[in-house]
């Protein structure tokens, strides 16, 4: 009973979030919309039993991600509305008839193959977290490294891209100027391998 | 009153069919980057759900690698996102045309 109600609720409270997140014109109302969004969903989580996912839900979504697109937000112009021109309704009719029979498939799909044998089975005896280190760190361990590597390349690839020249704006300089600031910033490195 | 996998399953679809709805009406890169997101939050309810009814970790070791998944592309897209718009002052997507798509 008590489920029933806590799913329903933050049922209806995620669906008006990400409502709000998709049609408003404001980049701050989305952003905070979603936030919230991301912290109903790991109610779900909890309801399910994972409560180790819902945990990581909370930390990375609305810590880091959430908190990446603030800082980003600090360098686009948010304060104007967002204007959006619509154009080719076609095209958005054919998208959402491809989307809509996916969305078939993907429902139908766990409910057809009613056969399916669990690999790793829930065992209640231990704890959410411990299982899940048990699962990852035994039969996951290679896609977990791989994980933690791509996040490595990610780390590098987002500070390489956002901190490069911060001290020039590339906005108020001609295309003329940016080409000749490559030039003479490859000038000093082939002058460096000469030493 | 009892939730089974289809609620948590019709669920998951709705808030997928939201985050299509803004993939395609957005055009402001950062609203559409907020889309994906939702996207990408959806799938993860519906692999917890399968994880707890079916009762097998596989669901939620594959919600852990969608949250990373989610991480870096945040981390790479915003990073891509702030070179642009120091370069064009705009981060709208009708304007991105200098590959003459």
């Amino acid at each position: 009973m008590f489920e029933a109600i806590a799913f329903y609720l933050f049922a209806a409270l995620t669906i008006i979030m990400f409502t709000i997140t998709v049609m408003t014109s404001q980049a701050l109302y989305a952003l905070t919309a979603m936030a919230a969004g991301m912290i109903f969903i790991s109610a779900f989580f909890f309801i399910l039993g994972a409560d180790f996912l819902g945990a990581i839900q909370i930390i990375v979504y609305t810590g880091a991600v959430m908190a990446i697109y603030a800082f980003g937000m600090m360098f686009f112009d948010t304060t104007r509305n967002v204007i959006e021109k619509r154009s080719n309704p076609q095209f958005v009719v054919v998208l959402g008839g491809l989307a809509a029979v996916l969305v078939v498939f993907i429902v139908l799909a766990p409910i057809v193959t009613t056969n399916l044998n669990a690999n790793y089975p829930i065992d209640l005896a231990v704890g959410n977290t411990q299982a899940i280190g048990m699962v990852l760190f035994t039969k996951y361990l290679v896609p977990f490294e791989l994980a933690a590597v791509m996040l490595l390349v990610a780390m590098i690839a987002g500070i390489v891209l956002a901190g490069k020249k911060m001290d020039k704006s590339l906005t108020l300089m001609a295309e003329e100027d940016i080409a000749l600031m490559h030039a003479s910033s490859a000038t000093e490195i082939t002058q460096e391998e000469a030493y | 009153m009892e939730i089974t996998l289809t609620h948590y399953l019709v669920l998951s679809t709705v808030l997928f069919a939201i985050g299509l709805i803004g993939v395609m009406r957005r055009k402001n890169l950062l609203m559409l980057f907020f889309a994906t997101e939702i996207l990408l939050n959806a799938v993860n309810i519906g692999m917890a759900a399968i994880s707890h009814f079916r009762g097998d970790y596989t669901g939620q070791m594959f919600a852990f690698f969608i949250i990373a998944i989610a991480a870096s592309e945040v981390a790479v897209g915003l990073g891509l996102l702030i070179v642009w718009y120091k370069r064009t002052g705009k981060i709208d997507l009708d304007q991105m045309t200098s590959m003459r798509g």
